[in-house]
């Protein structure tokens, strides 16, 4: 079986670790996959070869010890941004931690991303820059590139604890086909007890949604389609979730990706979704081939695939005339 | 991929893969004799080229694995055996989580560990393997494990890479024990030397950490040694550790307590002969 399905399978029902034939294949896949710690979890108190066990087990301390720093660069930027009484609405794999939702298992945290509004950015900017972070060298096409365009600032990072932070404004690029009201999620963003923001649950899953579907080449793909499964578990326990869920996704001009989420999401990990939401699409089988486009080596494979997404990223994110101008900045380097 | 082979070292299993035959047979000359592998691996190594075309044309070796790093360069072939080697130092500096990482050269004798740390170029590994043919145990020249539960290290003694000038001090060695002179590296000349069989033989066996020397090599240099203050071993020795950051509190524990224990000197020398001299004396009068 293909590794990256068999690890898909685990994921969803650990119960099938009997089914694994080569643990080092299926560990490497999991690694490449960014799911070690996730895989690490899932499999606590699994009866698993001691070798095996170990491995999961110092995956475990290290995502324990990757989520202390998550939350103590979260509480940086908090303090950085507190005078200025700007909402600060943590994203991705912060939020996560910070609100205790279960996506943050085992989850690795890169860079810390937040949401604020755009209008706030100079502010956001100068207050960051004044607590020790740096924008990570670029050229001034990129800066351009960014500004112009982006739905975030350029990278910043930070000069002592060498952290990058992404300062979004906005869910998509500016230049995206689709346009979800960003402002319309601050407004309705949740407070955490120390004054960090994070979105509201439809949000939340929207948003997700966002990254995977309507913007990037599905890099990470499994990984985030994993946020989503354990984002609508925990969130379908509230009644009228689906119809809010219905509804916020009308509103953000997102419900083909919603649904096209739903349905991967049930395929990979048997996520409970609503059938009449979820809908139908001959389209989902090409997908499934990108996002299982991994092997037991760790190597990405399907090359004509993943450019064939690399395309449809760029193509997403900027018109056809705009796109080409891009494209051939990029190649004069 | 093409070709495999699987290796353990100390505690640690390696699975390699390469798109090439040579380097994984020269490694596996290299690693003659080491006990056979963990059934399952702790990372995986990849030589793969670093485009498709790059596999005939010109071919070059990407080095790539559990963990990479992105602006890695590639080598050329004919160093296919030291992009391995390279690889598996890369897993353990990234990936390595269940012990503390000590760049240094360690060789123990009656079941304690002297622990050689310093700068590159400073001599730890060439000492080491000098002091591996000469009645210690060599533990390693590249990492020393330290248990933060036990306090222990961990033997991780792969093949001695020895640079430059020091390859002419093992020219009496076992040609058997040599892999080939690797021209034109990044640090220069480099040939690896297999570790002696006793060292691979106790390769599970640790040793607890009883003495800390940092060796600094000047032709010119006086011998002499002198006390290094606890703050001062602490710092360098988190300088000289690739996951002290990311191990947390488990790594500053584990390092506090190895500092507050174990005495620790720095040494100049001039020759190895003085080094060595040096190091037993230090040895036998250690606290």
């Amino acid at each position: 079986m293909n590794d990256a399905r068999l690890l898909t399978r685990i994921l969803a029902d650990p119960s099938r670790i009997g089914e694994v034939r080569d643990w080092t294949a299926l560990l490497c896949a999991a690694r490449a996959e960014s799911l070690g710690g996730t895989l690490a979890f899932r499999l606590e108190g699994s009866p698993v070869p001691p070798k095996v066990a170990s491995i999961l087990l110092d995956a475990r301390r290290d995502a324990a010890q990757a989520r202390t720093q998550a939350l103590w660069e979260a509480e940086m930027a908090r303090r950085a941004l507190a005078d200025t009484g700007i909402p600060v609405v943590l994203l991705k794999g912060t939020a996560y931690a910070a609100a205790g939702l279960p996506p943050a298992l085992g989850r690795s945290i890169g860079d810390l991303d937040i949401l604020v509004p755009r209008t706030a950015l100079p502010r956001v900017e100068e207050a960051l820059l004044g607590a020790g972070w740096e924008w990570v060298k670029e050229n001034a096409y990129d800066d351009h590139y960014y500004r112009t365009w982006m739905h975030e600032l350029p990278p910043l990072i930070h000069r002592e604890r060498d952290r990058m932070i992404d300062v979004h404004h906005t869910i998509l690029p500016l230049t995206a086909r689709r346009t979800p009201d960003a402002q319309a999620m601050i407004d309705d963003s949740v407070a955490l007890g120390d004054g960090l923001r994070i979105l509201a649950p439809e949000d939340m899953v929207l948003h997700a949604v966002a990254h995977l579907f309507a913007d990037g080449d599905l890099a990470g793909g499994l990984r985030n389609l994993w946020d989503i499964d354990r984002l609508l578990r925990s969130f379908t326990e509230t009644p009228a979730f689906w119809s809010r869920l219905d509804a916020r996704a009308r509103r953000h001009d997102l419900l083909a990706p919603l649904q096209r989420a739903l349905r991967l999401a049930a395929r990979f990990y048997r996520t409970p979704v609503e059938q009449a939401l979820a809908g139908r699409s001959a389209g989902d089988a090409l997908y499934e081939r990108r996002l299982l486009a991994r092997d037991g080596w760790g190597r990405a494979t399907r090359r004509g695939t993943r450019l064939g997404f690399y395309v449809r990223s760029h193509w997403l994110r900027m018109p056809p005339m705009m796109l080409a101008k891009h494209l051939l900045e990029k190649a004069r380097r | 991929m093409r070709h495999a082979l699987a290796l353990k070292i100390g505690p640690v299993s390696f699975r390699i893969g390469s798109a090439w035959r040579e380097p994984l047979a020269q490694l596996e000359r290299l690693y003659a004799g080491y006990p056979a592998a963990d059934e399952v691996a702790d990372f995986t190594v990849r030589l793969e080229p670093a485009t498709p075309w790059r596999r005939f044309a010109r071919p070059s070796v990407a080095i790539r694995g559990d963990y990479t790093l992105p602006d890695a360069a590639p080598l050329p072939l004919p160093l296919g055996l030291l992009a391995a080697e390279m690889g598996m130092n890369l897993q353990m500096a990234l990936g390595q989580k269940r012990y503390l990482l000590l760049h240094a050269g360690i060789v123990a004798r009656d079941g304690e560990a002297l622990i050689l740390t310093g700068a590159s170029g400073a001599g730890k590994s060439t000492l080491a393997a000098l002091l591996g043919e000469q009645g210690w145990r060599f533990m390693g020249d590249e990492f020393g494990l330290l248990d933060p539960e036990t306090g222990f290290l961990h033997p991780f003694p792969r093949a001695i890479s020895l640079k430059n000038a020091a390859l002419a001090l093992f020219d009496g060695a076992d040609p058997g024990r040599l892999g080939p002179v690797l021209r034109g590296t990044p640090k220069g000349m480099i040939r690896h030397l297999r570790p002696p069989a006793d060292a691979i033989a106790r390769m599970a066996e640790p040793a607890r950490p009883a003495l800390i020397l940092f060796p600094r090599y000047g032709r010119d240099f006086p011998a002499e040694d002198r006390p290094v203050g606890a703050a001062e071993v602490f710092v360098r020795l988190t300088q000289a550790s690739t996951n002290y950051v990311s191990l947390g509190a488990r790594g500053f524990d584990a390092l506090t307590a190895l500092v507050a224990e174990v005495p620790a000197r720095a040494i100049d020398y001039g020759s190895s002969a003085e080094a060595i001299a040096m190091v037993e004396r230090l040895w036998a009068a250690r606290a």
